[in-house]
């Protein structure tokens, strides 16, 4: 802390971005944005962040599913918008979190149990009905993750309330689908499989390239490449696996 | 030294649990057969020369118009169940030694009663008025002795046990091989088997005739295995006015889960398993068994209830049927029984506050939108995605309808799982480059290489498929037409980076699942 209140005059006077300086410096690990204290002023005992895999952390600020926040999953522009929401919830679900999917009939138990969540943990209401809105906001109330996939386009003060009410119970809202005004969207924006030949082979590990917007920390967008299943044992290409994103210094101190 | 036993026994009773379950009657000619072979049979079936261990044909030779009833051993355990409640109501601790034979200490009735005879006459009695069944009560030192004493109804006084054996023949030890040896051997009754040397007859002939020996001797040391009598859990109420509206419902539904709960509590256990019988005006009677994961609390008690009487009252549940008049009484049945010490936090909060919190709000929804629209996936075996999953509604016991482990599915998909399976598959049509339909012979070759998908469940324009592999052919329960399945499954890779499960069954094809 003495360091930051150190940095603080300098930085002011200075034409660098702070962020610049304190990469020159090398202070990554040690300066933290703001909204990190104040989720620490507010004395909450409760542990403040959902944690994701280690593929997806880039991709979130502050590195996981902060409690109280919305986290949309869109869909709809490449494949694969089913497999980024599961491997969203697999860290935070196999670390002991109660989640649950609204609306989502056709979501497949198998694939969710192979990435990594606990089933026994994992509540599905395939069938919400016209009072999903309800249906949301009752189990944001217990559950540490409620994802809710509406059956069409939903008002902007239904969206509104509905983060509202994640924000005041410290549970994590994943819209999947069009929303307005969540914290922070992640999107499938490219993928291809590896294993499948002509006549021969099989489906083993895709390579999903997945996009991230937002606002606040996670307005500038930002993509990783992550191949799934994360714990396949199948090989990946040499070329294709070097990242395709420009490696960040956040990413080598964190 | 054991002390004196009291022992009723039910003469013939294979034959009398018949009439009680079935309605044979008892007085005519019946004989009860086991694997070909009379177990019992009634006085006239005796008086007609019908034996035990005779064969049926033989028994229908002696007697044509014998009633021939299969030996059912739950039944005779069924039917002497009230037997020996009866018998209970007079003195505790019953041993029941099988059905149609009982055993208790006669210490204590006979000095209730004043004597012993008077305390068998007064078994005796009671067993014909509660139950109209004619038995016979002996009493000795040890079960095995009063066990024979009952046969001739006597009353064997103290001491004089070994004298009462020793003229009784040496087969009433009912060890078929050692009697024969015996027999050979010039031991004629039980009295002098009890004289041989004890030593010697454990070397001779083995443990299990050093038993008999003790027992042919009056010295049976066994003490009674009495019966704890199960407790009466059930809860019911009877309701002046007739339950009509779902609100007065589900106020009563809470005060009967309370005393549920309470009477469990009292006996120190819990439930896992809770059945709601509800009784109408009209006499009608509906059941349902609701099952659980965990142990049934009050609110959870309180909540099924609410749901069954809620389907009931509005017709909703799953025959439609809404009883013609409101509900008169309502019983809960608890199953399933657990010891209960109290409930123990997990140290690592596994068990806990959040658990509890998340199963409020689900059972909330539950409440919302009705107890089957929040399930929870578990999986089993299955040689395809979508048989791999059972979905069991959220609080009910998590069991799959296939087991995972047994048998191995040898067919089944690898890893990694389709993300998305709808719950009807899609029909789809396969066509190779030239634009013919793609096929399979019964060889399982694939008649062209799969070059177009059309109709394509998201875009319905063709999609050309870019990579593909199969067929994977699953030849399933064949045995039962109408749920036998053929069909070849397929991999295959759009241009647009889509991946999708195929399925060709019959000559159509269906889109199975996506791997979104």
């Amino acid at each position: 802390m003495a360091g930051l209140a150190a940095l603080r005059a300098p930085t002011r006077r200075s034409a660098l971005p702070a962020t610049a300086l304190v990469r020159s410096i090398g202070l990554s690990g040690l300066v933290r944005p703001a909204s990190e204290h104040a989720a620490e002023a507010a004395g909450s005992a409760v542990e403040r962040m959902l944690p994701v895999l280690p593929e997806l952390r880039r991709l979130l600020p502050g590195g996981g599913m902060r409690r109280g926040t919305t986290v949309a999953v869109r869909h709809g522009g490449a494949p694969g918008g089913v497999s980024v929401l599961l491997t969203l919830l697999a860290a935070a679900s196999a670390a002991g979190s109660w989640c649950a999917v609204i609306g989502l009939p056709d979501l497949g138990a198998v694939a969710a149990a192979e990435s990594g969540i606990a089933l026994d943990r994992f509540a599905l209401v395939p069938h919400p009905g016209p009072e999903w809105p309800s249906v949301a906001a009752a189990l944001l109330d217990g559950l540490d993750v409620v994802v809710a996939a509406a059956p069409g386009p939903v008002a902007a003060s239904v969206a509104g309330r509905l983060a509202a009410r994640a924000r005041q119970r410290g549970s994590v809202l994943i819209p999947y689908g069009p929303w307005s005004g969540a914290d922070v969207t992640l999107e499938p924006v490219a993928g291809s499989w590896l294993g499948l030949g002509q006549g021969h082979g099989r489906l083993a590990r895709r390579e999903l390239v997945i996009a991230s917007h937002g606002r606040g920390a996670a307005a500038r967008p930002r993509q990783v490449t992550v191949w799934l299943p994360v714990n396949s044992t199948h090989p990946v290409p040499i070329e294709l696996a070097t990242p395709r994103f420009d490696p960040l210094p956040e990413a080598v101190a964190g | 030294m054991s002390g004196r036993t009291l022992y009723v026994w039910c003469p013939d009773w294979p034959v009398v649990a018949a009439e009680i379950v079935d309605g044979v009657p008892a007085h005519a000619p019946v004989a009860v057969l086991a694997a070909n072979r009379v177990v019992a049979c009634s006085q006239a079936a005796r008086g007609e020369g019908i034996r035990r261990g005779l064969r049926r044909r033989d028994a229908q030779s002696r007697c044509p118009h014998v009633i021939v009833v299969d030996h059912d051993p739950g039944r005779d355990a069924r039917a002497f169940e009230p037997v020996v409640s009866a018998v209970e109501q007079l003195a505790p601790g019953v041993e029941v030694v099988r059905p149609g034979a009982c055993a208790l200490a006669a210490r204590g009735p006979a000095r209730y009663f004043g004597s012993e005879e008077a305390a068998a006459e007064r078994i005796v009695e009671q067993v014909a008025q509660a139950c109209a069944v004619e038995a016979q009560v002996g009493i000795a030192d040890g079960v095995f002795a009063a066990g024979l004493a009952a046969r001739t109804g006597q009353l064997v006084p103290v001491g004089d046990t070994a004298a009462f054996l020793a003229d009784l023949d040496i087969s009433r030890v009912d060890r078929p091989d050692l009697v024969d040896l015996l027999r050979r051997l010039g031991v004629d009754t039980l009295g002098q088997f009890a004289a041989l040397p004890a030593a010697d007859v454990l070397a001779r002939f083995g443990l299990d005739a050093a038993l008999a020996h003790r027992l042919a001797g009056g010295r049976d040391e066994r003490p009674l295995a009495a019966r704890q009598p199960p407790a009466d859990l059930d809860v019911s109420q009877d309701f002046d006015d007739p339950l009509e509206r779902i609100d007065t419902a589900a106020f009563a539904a809470r005060h009967l889960a309370q005393r549920l709960h309470e009477r469990l509590a009292g006996h120190g256990l819990a439930c896992t398993r809770l059945g709601i019988t509800a009784v109408t005006e009209h006499g009608e009677e509906l059941h349902r068994t609701w099952r659980h994961d965990g142990l049934l609390s009050v609110a959870a008690i309180a909540d099924r209830l609410r749901w069954q009487l809620d389907g009931w009252l509005s017709g909703t549940n799953s025959a439609g049927v809404r009883p013609s008049s409101g509900i008169r009484r309502l019983i809960l049945v608890p199953d399933g029984m657990l010891a209960h010490a109290g409930l123990q936090l997990g140290l690592w909060g596994d068990v806990g506050v959040e658990r509890d919190r998340a199963h409020r709000a689900l059972a909330r929804v539950q409440g919302m939108l009705g107890p089957e629209a929040v399930v929870t996936a578990v999986l089993g075996g299955g040689r395809d995605p979508d048989h791999q999953v059972t979905l069991v509604p959220w609080g009910d016991e998590r069991v799959p309808t296939r087991s995972p482990g047994e048998p191995p599915w040898p067919g089944r998909l690898g890893a990694p799982a389709p993300a998305t399976v709808p719950a009807e598959p899609l029909p789809a049509v396969v066509l190779d480059e030239t634009g013919e339909p793609v096929g399979v012979t019964s060889r399982l070759l694939v008649t062209a290489a799969p070059a177009w998908l059309l109709a394509a469940p998201d875009t319905g324009a063709p999609a050309r498929i870019v990579a593909w592999a199969g067929p994977w052919p699953v030849d399933e329960r064949w045995w039962a037409p109408a749920e036998a399945s053929r069909r070849v499954r397929f991999q295959v890779c759009l241009a647009d980076g889509r991946a999708m499960l195929l399925t060709l069954a019959g000559g159509y094809w269906w889109m199975t699942a996506r791997y979104d």
